[in-house]
């Protein structure tokens, strides 16, 4: 077993050294870029998967809001609608029931005038038969006095004369 | 072991070429024996490594556990082929400091011997009269000038310098050894990728990964997510990480290159100085970052009553050092136990055909032992990750440990 220690000073000497030396330049010139380079990188990727998810956050929020404001404006559409319609509605209604009041109104109105009218007119045509009949009756009483076939002639004119209206 | 047989090392097979180049240099007369070591080196030779002895004198055979011993061990020397004076090594510089004498560096092929020279040594050795012969290393001999010491290896590989008196000198061998070798091949791999892809990070700033990149970007994730982040916790890993990512792709890369096939087998994580050192680094981090929490569990545990007290607190005081050395010596007999895998199934088919002389046995052996060393490999390759896996995840949670705030 002696073999195995036959150089036993050489290569503890020399293991010593060479490790040494190799463990001070690999860890400047090896480890220290290649760990700093690792782990930067390994920060990039997860900042960029950070950053990919935000980005889907925020297309969702943006996709959310649009929905959100697609709703409102067809609400809003749905709403001025409505409004339209109910104000066309009772413009309607309240024209159909002016024109109905205002119909009724000059009816009434007509009525009226006619019924003056008619009034009047019975009272003129009064008054006329009235002075008519006392003309005729004038006359008659005139002419009977003086002739009977006159007197007689003379009412028949007068009547065919005198048109009641 | 001093049974003197010439044999003298491991032998990696590669290729049908070396293979056979190996084995011609053999001194076995036995024409059946060259003829089923040929079928093995072809069945070897399928592209994965593996350790096979051949007989270079004596005739006598080696023992297989030392024989597996010496090839998991360190070396001064590359052994990539061949055997005795047609030995394929790469010298490595040996460096050995005495504080008396001072330092000396030379070459290890001054140690290995080659042609005649050698095989004069070796027959000396068997012969039991030198004390410095080696069965494995070799036993060459160099006199350094300037120190005055003479330097050899010996049995088991280690060096020993005497000076011209012959005593034995106490010297340190500092030797960019085998497994030296391996760790500056593996950290010069690390300096080479790891800053690339660092500035990769740098320059491609908030762009998906690339290339080298891209490759390791789930390991070094893994660890900081799957090791570090769970045991320390997200806030306090981040201290911990350079030190956990750096053992981790030492650890792995190492037991990779102890896979590696033609190059000689490096067994760095198996070598106990360097997982020492590494042990080491996990004991000093863990101990100067133990709040007081952490010692206050380990003087004096809370709601235990006085005499259980008595007890845990030396197990506890004992588990400070235990839990390192527990590190090292998993890793260490973990990879070299793989390595001693394949070599026993390789041995098998000499041990089987009894070194050569039933053909058939061995050849039926060696079809076994090459579809188990197949599956071996793939084992070895899943515990290269694994044992690198749970190096650092245990340091994680010793330093885990260390750092939690109390909770109760």
């Amino acid at each position: 077993m002696e073999a195995f220690l036959n150089t036993v000073y050489g290569t503890v000497f020399w293991s010593t050294i060479s490790f040494l030396v190799v463990l001070i330049l690999m860890r400047r010139m090896a480890w220290g870029p290649i760990l700093q380079g690792l782990k930067e990188r390994e920060e990039e990727i997860d900042g960029a998967l950070n950053k990919a998810k935000e980005a889907r956050a925020e297309i969702e929020n943006l996709q959310s809001d649009n929905e959100r404001l697609l709703q409102e404006a067809r609400a809003e559409r749905d709403g001025m609608l409505r409004d339209a319609r109910d104000m066309s509605d009772k413009l309607v209604a309240d024209a159909k029931q002016l024109a109905k009041e205002e119909g009724e109104r000059m009816i009434v109105q007509a009525k009226q005038a006619i019924d003056g009218e008619r009034a009047g007119a019975v009272a003129d045509l009064k008054a006329e038969v009235a002075k008519l009949s006392l003309e005729i009756a004038e006359t008659l009483v005139r002419q009977e006095l003086s002739d009977d076939g006159n007197q007689q002639a003379l009412i028949g004119r007068m009547i065919s004369d005198s048109k009641l209206n | 072991m001093r049974k003197g047989f010439g044999v003298r090392n491991t032998v990696a097979i590669f290729a049908p070429k070396f293979a056979t180049a190996m084995f011609d240099t053999t001194r076995s007369n036995n024409g059946i024996m060259r003829f089923s070591m040929r079928i093995m080196s072809l069945l070897l030779s399928l592209g994965f490594t593996g350790s096979v002895l051949a007989s270079s004198g004596g005739g006598e055979n080696p023992d297989p556990g030392e024989f597996i011993i010496h090839h998991i061990a360190d070396a001064h020397d590359i052994h990539l082929w061949g055997e005795g004076p047609s030995a394929v090594h790469i010298p490595l510089p040996v460096i050995s400091y005495s504080p008396e004498y001072g330092v000396s560096m030379f070459s290890s092929a001054h140690l290995l011997h080659h042609g005649e020279d050698h095989v004069d040594m070796s027959d000396h050795g068997m012969e039991g009269a030198h004390e410095e012969h080696a069965p494995h290393g070799g036993s060459g001999q160099y006199h350094c000038h300037e120190t005055g010491l003479t330097y050899s290896l010996d049995g088991n590989g280690a060096l020993h310098a005497h000076n011209n008196a012959g005593e034995h000198v106490h010297a340190y061998d500092l030797s960019i050894s085998k497994s030296v070798l391996g760790m500056f091949i593996v950290i010069f791999m690390m300096l080479l990728i790891f800053p690339r892809v660092g500035s990769a990070y740098k320059k491609r700033k908030g762009q998906a990964p690339k290339g080298l990149q891209n490759a390791l970007e789930p390991l070094i994730l893994f660890i900081r997510d799957e090791v570090a982040v769970p045991s320390i916790g997200a806030k306090k890993a981040d201290r911990y990480l350079p030190f956990l990512l750096t053992t981790f792709f030492f650890i792995f890369l190492c037991n990779l290159l102890g896979l590696v096939p033609f190059i000689g087998a490096f067994n760095v994580t198996g070598t106990v100085g360097v997982t020492l050192i590494l042990a080491t680094f996990v004991f000093i981090i863990t101990t100067v970052s133990g709040n007081r929490h952490y010692w206050g569990h380990i003087f004096w545990p809370p709601g235990v009553p006085l005499p259980i007290k008595l007890i845990l607190v030396p197990v506890e005081v004992v588990g400070i050092l235990l839990k390192p050395a527990v590190l090292m010596i998993r890793l260490t007999a973990n990879i070299g136990a793989g390595h001693i895998i394949i070599l026993a199934l390789t041995f098998l088919v000499f041990i089987i055909s009894d070194y050569g002389a039933h053909t058939a046995a061995g050849i039926g052996t060696g079809i076994f032992s090459v579809a188990f060393m197949i599956f071996m490999y793939f084992i070895e390759l899943l515990v290269a990750f694994l044992q690198a896996y749970v190096f650092t995840l245990l340091a994680a949670l010793y330093f885990g440990d260390a750092t939690q705030e109390a909770h109760h």
